[in-house]
């Protein structure tokens, strides 16, 4: 039996959520929630003292990977991917079980980590380089290979400030392809970029495989994964739902996105209105071929197909969508009447499609109210009738996003010098 | 390498440390040319801050309050840059790794290193300053024609002592400034008191109070900012201050150390 490159046993890594949420406290406030305590104790005796919920976003995963071997790692948002990568990496412990690996390893969770502004790209590929794990002398060595792969002799000693950001990715991402470890983790490096630098990124990572290197990667671009990988991990709401040969596996996560896909809400019986009408479904549709999207990017062209059925004819319909941000803010309206539509008649069932160009939201959580106002009377209103998770998408064509602490909408505009 | 979850005291795990010590070289590194690219007056910085707090000092404490320092020969200005030397180390160091966890949070979770790589690193930048300042005190020692004496090879020990203390308090500061944000804004309150107990301003012999004066003692800086001035020059040597300094640096670095240790596993949870 050959000895695995990569072995996990009941893995599992909980983290701690709702209650007390935030992410970090205050030394002010676990001051006054110690003073509190005991008078909280004599007040409700027996009441629990903690709150807070748990979410284990990992659980009992058991993988073994060959040397040698690629293995992709597939899954829904909030799947487990990341979490993964990052136990496997070392950079959070795992609550329980435990991680085996064998072999120098490195890994390539951003592009660009550690990356300072201000210093140099000469300075920056030293920093980064040490950052990744590479000794001073194996940079040495590489260094003009590493400045050939990244097209940029010429702005070696310009402060990385001043770099258009396909400089910057390029740079960032040579360093990265001149790693030379056992065991690499990849975590969707490869969705930046324009396509000809996908197109070379991937390219590296092919040779990276071919040269016998442990890789994994994580990606939600199926075509890189059925390119690259032998092997497919689909994780499922942080445990293993299948692991095998990559058509089969990415054939398995595409039908269960499929199911996933459409919102049913016949059952819903949190609803207000006069019931003339009720909406069934809800469903995100690619706005070119029409079929379920599992996941919607930044910046698709997406279709919200909504399904209904009414008891009588309804007249001078207004359907709308609210869309809010995750925790309940609002963040837009879609009316069919805003965007220049009227009904008179509706048939008595059928489906509302409307489409958004270019979903202007940045990656996150998103959910969406139904409502429906048939002659001025509210005739269905279903809140929190679906949730949207957005995956980061190319929507400014520069392969940048603003990150998600400004603010969850992408506007597209232009700058000149005027 | 095997990663699960540790219990109890984790190990110091000082082997890796070494194994990372590029790491900690260019870290230390970044910090230092970001700091000089990035401030206009650049060097100057580090030569005029001293100067100019010794200059404040020098008027308002000796000329209007009238402290004097404890020899003759050595006149006030060189008694208090001598003190303020390690002492901004010592504050320098607190204020840039005391926050120096959260600043580095993207490093924090993307990447695998020895945590203890990012604080160390931070109070070891701030050795450039120091020997800016060391070369400033020199030019002022000659002004003022202080000779040096031959403790003076002592010094380097001294060094040593402001880098365990400042390291051991860092420690505990930037692993609380993780899992509690506002203690970042203690930090600069913290300095500013710490500086007023420490002799820098004033000689420990102007502490006449024997209760007080323990109290001043059991402060590491004391034997730090004094063994400096008895090395360079020839004043009061520390006596009991230095030996208590020691055991209180110990104590506190040991106790940072493990500290530190036990919540590495949740910074990049927390950061």
């Amino acid at each position: 039996m050959s000895e695995a490159a990569i072995r996990t046993m009941g893995l599992g890594k909980m983290y701690h959520i709702g209650g007390e949420q935030e992410r970090y406290r205050t030394l002010r406030d676990t001051l006054v929630r110690a003073a509190k305590r005991p008078i909280e104790r004599i007040r409700h005796p027996g009441a629990a003292t903690h709150r807070s919920e748990t979410l284990w976003a990992l659980r009992d995963v058991d993988l073994e990977v060959r040397h040698g071997e690629v293995l992709g790692i597939i899954g829904r948002n909030g799947a487990g991917k990341s979490t993964l990568l990052k136990v496997l990496s070392g950079i959070t412990e795992p609550t329980e079980g435990r991680v085996e690996m064998r072999g120098r390893t490195s890994s390539l969770l951003e592009i660009g980590t550690g990356f300072h502004s201000e210093l140099t790209g000469r300075e920056n590929i030293y920093l980064n380089g040490s950052i990744l794990g590479m000794k001073k002398a194996e940079i040495d060595s590489r260094f003009d290979e590493i400045v050939e792969f990244a097209e940029m002799k010429r702005f070696l000693d310009t402060p990385v400030k001043r770099y258009s950001s396909g400089m910057y990715v390029r740079l960032a991402f040579a360093v990265a392809a001149h790693l030379q470890t056992e065991i690499l983790i990849v975590d969707e490096v490869l969705a930046v970029g324009d396509i000809a630098f996908q197109k070379k990124c991937l390219g590296t990572m092919g040779n990276a495989a071919a040269s016998g290197k442990t890789v994994l990667l994580v990606s939600h671009n199926m075509a890189a994964i059925q390119g690259l990988c032998s092997t497919v991990l689909l994780l499922d709401r942080g445990t293993v739902h299948s692991k095998g040969p990559t058509n089969e596996v990415v054939s398995t996560y595409l039908s269960l996105l499929g199911s996933r896909a459409a919102h049913d809400l016949a059952s819903r019986e949190d609803r207000q209105g006069s019931g003339q009408l009720r909406f069934v479904s809800v469903e995100f549709r690619s706005a070119d071929d029409h079929t379920p999207l599992g996941e919607v990017r930044s910046g698709d062209d997406v279709e919200i197909v909504v399904g209904y059925e009414c008891t009588e004819d309804l007249h001078n319909v207004w359907a709308s969508i609210d869309l809010l941000s995750d925790s309940g803010e609002a963040l837009c309206l879609l009316r069919n009447d805003l965007a220049g539509v009227e009904w008179s008649t509706l048939p008595r069932r059928g489906r509302l499609c409307c489409r958004v160009n270019k979903l202007p939201l940045g990656p996150g959580h998103y959910q969406l109210d139904l409502h429906c106002m048939a002659n001025y009377t509210v005739v269905d209103y279903v809140q929190r009738a679906a949730s949207l998770s957005v995956e980061a998408g190319d929507f400014f064509g520069t392969g940048r996003l603003p990150n998600q602490s400004n603010g969850p909408l992408l506007v597209d505009h232009q700058w000149t010098l005027g | 390498m095997v990663y699960e979850r540790k219990r109890g005291w984790a190990s110091l795990d000082l082997r890796q440390l070494w194994a990372y010590r590029e790491l900690l070289y260019f870290l230390t590194w970044r910090d230092i040319l970001v700091r000089y690219k990035q401030a206009v007056l650049g060097v100057a910085w580090a030569v005029l801050q001293p100067l100019l707090t010794m200059v404040v000092f020098t008027v308002v404490f000796n000329r209007v309050l009238g402290v004097k320092s404890p020899t003759s020969s050595v006149p006030y200005e060189v008694f208090s840059f001598a003190g303020l030397l390690p002492w901004q180390f010592f504050a320098g160091a607190l204020s840039r790794s005391g926050v120096s966890l959260v600043s580095n949070a993207n490093l924090l979770t993307k990447v695998y290193f020895p945590r203890l790589v990012i604080p160390i690193s931070a109070v070891l930048a701030g050795l450039v300053d120091f020997a800016l300042s060391f070369l400033v005190l020199a030019g002022l020692m000659g002004a003022y024609r202080v000779a040096p004496t031959w403790n003076a090879f002592f010094i380097p020990l001294f060094v040593l002592l402001a880098f365990a203390i400042a390291l051991g308090v860092s420690l505990w500061l930037c692993s609380l400034n993780v899992l509690y944000r506002d203690v970042q804004y203690v930090i600069p309150f913290l300095v500013q008191l710490w500086m007023f107990v420490s002799p820098v301003i004033y000689p420990l012999s102007s502490v006449t109070n024997e209760k007080l004066r323990v109290l001043f003692t059991l402060n590491p800086m004391t034997g730090v900012v004094d063994g400096f001035r008895w090395a360079l020059l020839g004043q009061e040597p520390p006596g009991i201050s230095l030996w208590v300094s020691l055991g209180v640096t110990v104590l506190v670095l040991w106790g940072g150390l493990f500290y530190f240790k036990r919540m590495e596993r949740v910074f990049a949870d927390v950061v």
